[in-house]
């Protein structure tokens, strides 16, 4: 039985745009094969593509999920084993494919692909002539060698972690962009499209939305909302719509406010680029034609400006990408259910003061939000010198 | 430029109407005042008349928006929005929902230690974001600014809790230099100060040198830098004396609408390093659902913000005169 997150459909969406613009570009759509051939000369571009490609899959496959069904008990009287019961865990396809690693637990912490636990527990030793001693050692571990990143705290596997927190980033960094692209394209095109109390109207609204300090906005918001509808972990039936579809997350809430915040910039850099189009030669001919309103903007206002939103979209991603390790880490952004690289180094700075230190949770989180954010910023840099070659400053 | 700044200032009005607005409409979409007044009250046997002397005591006992049990005028002056939020106009904070302190008070007890952290971490930082991107434009092809743009493509993908973490865990923990957080009046709030400023200038190095060195780049772009080179000036003088000048209006556009915020500290870097500043106390009041601190925070928030604005439009014309304020 699957089972559909609105933050699912964020990515589900994602990729079909890119696959789109892959169609288009082979299909001959002059626009973008410009921008792969450009991209394509671009050695390193090319690299950090792989590598968000490579994040994106692993976010696609936490994405797809569905319940198991479960057996009737034995004993089960007839009327209950007609409707089929299907389990209140829905694991994705990432969950079932790290199912071997998800088994692997141990105790409780130990290193990187250590051998041994990392304290010493009292243990009973049988010797050869069969006495039996009780030593403080470090007992061996189930299952030794096998943990990439080591283990935390309830003795789950790191990477395992690390790699539930994808999504978590990817929903994030794309989401938030997405939801706010169609309200920015509407509110700029009609202020800069028809001015006069329209403009004026648009203007005071993200006037008003920016001059309140952002972070009070997401806190603030955040308490209302995050607490509606799923928070991560088992399902409840109240949260599914036909027993198969959430509406309400905690991370669609906060993509959503996310994007309350940081709509306003997008709104004005649209807002200023139709004022300029608007007064071009072809838009002024569409109108002397007696064009309708909304097809010039449709037609003429509307593709000229869709290379700032796909710079948006690219440059908002990394810093996006960022403040959600530090909402999730004061405790205002995904449940601590959710995989979240913030909750991970929540959990695991308060380990940073035992002696020895244990480095590894925390490493780990940041190297995969360093392995995301790196390229994708040297990335986004490619994009946009190959979108918009006004911007390629300081090259020869 | 005195009706310019008049104007300004008559327009932030109805956007200050409009932040209380929402934040009322927040505050209140889930949290009715009778859901407030137990949350405040706490107590186990809460009778229905102990609530009521609750909300008239804090004037929460009269309707959202629209009073229509008054005639004319009233309708609109006897609700919660409007009773609550005039006052704000002429900055009376009046007094917490909780504890009753004095919020006016309160914000001028904690500012200092919010400047404390804020305005070093401000003035070190301009100044050593504007030497290195400068440096870097000033070697601009050179092995030396492609690494340095590296690296700060490299910084600025690092997330802000490595910075802040592991700079407490580094200078803290390991070389036992400063304390890793708190704070202490006087002179010896001195050594609790320095780890922030400094976590708070290398975090955002990478992002700002970036950001200038384009600033200076495209102005050493242009023609009149090219006629002072071709006078035969020196690139030191055309650097500091021609391009820094005329990089003045991007660079203050960037700067000026902070100044204000300075009064009001960085609310993620009071709580990581316990700083007992303004940042702190409106978290602690979001987390008492205390609506009273809240909106007089996020009100000041956006007068400061209204405030940097303004101030941004005449530092334009202190540093061109060109440009006039009409």
């Amino acid at each position: 039985m699957p089972v559909i997150l609105a933050t699912d459909i964020i990515i589900y969406l994602v990729f079909l745009v890119i696959i789109a613009g892959i169609v288009l570009a082979r299909n001959g759509d002059g626009y973008l094969s410009q921008i792969w051939q450009h991209l394509k000369k671009n050695k390193l571009a090319m690299a950090c593509m792989i590598i968000l490609v490579l994040y994106g899959l692993v976010a696609l496959g936490d994405s797809i999920r569905w319940r198991d069904k479960i057996e009737p008990a034995p004993n089960a009287t007839v009327a209950s084993s007609k409707t089929t019961i299907y389990s209140a865990n829905a694991h994705s396809l990432l969950d079932r494919a790290l199912s071997g690693l998800r088994a692997k637990d141990e105790k409780t912490f130990s290193a990187p692909l250590a051998t041994k636990l990392f304290v010493k527990e009292t243990l009973e030793i049988t010797a050869a002539d069969g006495t039996v001693k009780t030593v403080r050692e470090h007992p061996p571990l189930k299952h030794p060698g096998s943990h990439l990143l080591g283990t935390d705290k309830v003795g789950g596997d790191v990477l395992m972690a690390a790699l539930k927190g994808v999504r978590t980033g990817v929903v994030i960094g794309t989401g938030t962009t997405i939801i706010i692209i169609p309200f920015a394209i509407l509110f700029g095109v009609f202020a800069g499209y028809f001015g006069g109390w329209v403009d004026d109207l648009i203007q005071y609204i993200y006037t008003t939305l920016s001059s309140i300090p952002g972070i009070l906005l997401i806190v603030s918001f955040m308490l209302i909302f995050g607490s509606e509808g799923y928070q991560g972990g088992v399902i409840k039936e109240s949260d599914l719509w036909f027993g198969l579809f959430v509406p309400s997350d905690r991370l669609f809430w906060l993509c959503v406010i996310m994007g309350i915040t940081s709509w306003t910039d997008l709104c004005r850099l649209i807002r200023g680029e139709t004022l300029k189009l608007r007064e071009l030669e072809y838009v002024q001919a569409a109108k002397a034609f007696g064009v309708s309103n909304i097809k010039t903007i449709l037609r003429h206002i509307i593709p000229n400006l869709m290379h700032l939103v796909l710079i948006t979209f690219i440059l908002q991603f990394s810093g996006l990408v960022l403040a959600e390790a530090v909402l999730s880490y004061i405790g205002i952004g995904v449940g601590p259910e959710m995989g979240s690289w913030g909750n991970m180094i929540n959990t695991a700075r308060m380990e940073l003061s035992r002696e020895p230190v244990v480095w590894w949770s925390l490493v780990g989180a940041f190297i995969f939000i360093f392995g995301l954010v790196l390229p994708a910023n040297i990335f986004g840099d490619a994009i946009r010198d190959a979108l918009d070659p006004k911007l390629r400053l300081g090259r020869k | 430029m005195f009706t310019y700044i008049t104007r300004r200032l008559l327009y932030a009005i109805p956007i200050l109407i409009g932040v209380n607005l929402l934040t009322t409409l927040l505050f209140f979409y889930v949290n009715t005042p009778d859901d407030m007044a137990r949350t405040m009250l706490g107590e186990k046997n809460l009778t229905p008349e102990i609530v009521e002397n609750w909300k008239k005591d804090h004037g929460y006992d009269k309707p959202l928006f629209i009073n229509t049990k008054e005639d004319g005028l009233s309708k609109v002056t006897q609700t919660i929005f409007f009773q609550k939020s005039a006052p704000l106009l002429w900055l009376d904070f009046g007094s917490s929902d909780r504890n009753n302190v004095d919020i006016a008070e309160e914000i001028r007890g904690r500012m200092w230690a919010s400047m404390a952290i804020a305005i070093p971490t401000f003035i070190i930082g301009i100044a050593t974001f504007l030497t290195f991107s400068m440096l870097l434009a000033y070697a601009r092809g050179t092995y030396l600014d492609i690494w340095g743009v590296t690296l700060c493509v490299v910084m600025m993908s690092v997330s802000a809790l490595f910075y802040i973490i592991g700079g407490q865990f580094f200078f803290g923990k390991m070389l036992k230099l400063f304390p890793i957080s708190g704070y202490d009046t006087g002179l010896h709030a001195a050594k609790f100060v320095i780890l922030p400023v400094l976590i708070g200038v290398i975090g955002s190095i990478g992002g700002s040198v970036r950001f200038y060195r384009t600033v200076f780049l495209e102005e050493l772009g242009k023609d009149y830098i090219r006629t002072a080179r071709a006078k035969g000036l020196a690139e030191r003088t055309v650097l500091f004396k021609h391009a820094l000048k005329n990089a003045m209006i991007p660079i203050l556009t960037n700067v000026v609408v902070s100044i204000p915020f300075l009064f009001y500290g960085s609310l993620i870097m009071e709580s990581f390093f316990a700083i007992p500043g303004l940042g702190s106390f409106t978290i602690d009041a979001i987390g008492s659902q205390d609506f009273a601190i809240v909106r007089a925070m996020v009100y000041l928030g956006s007068l400061l913000y209204i405030a940097g604005l303004i101030l941004t439009d005449i530092s334009y014309t202190l540093a061109d005169p060109r440009i006039r304020l009409e």
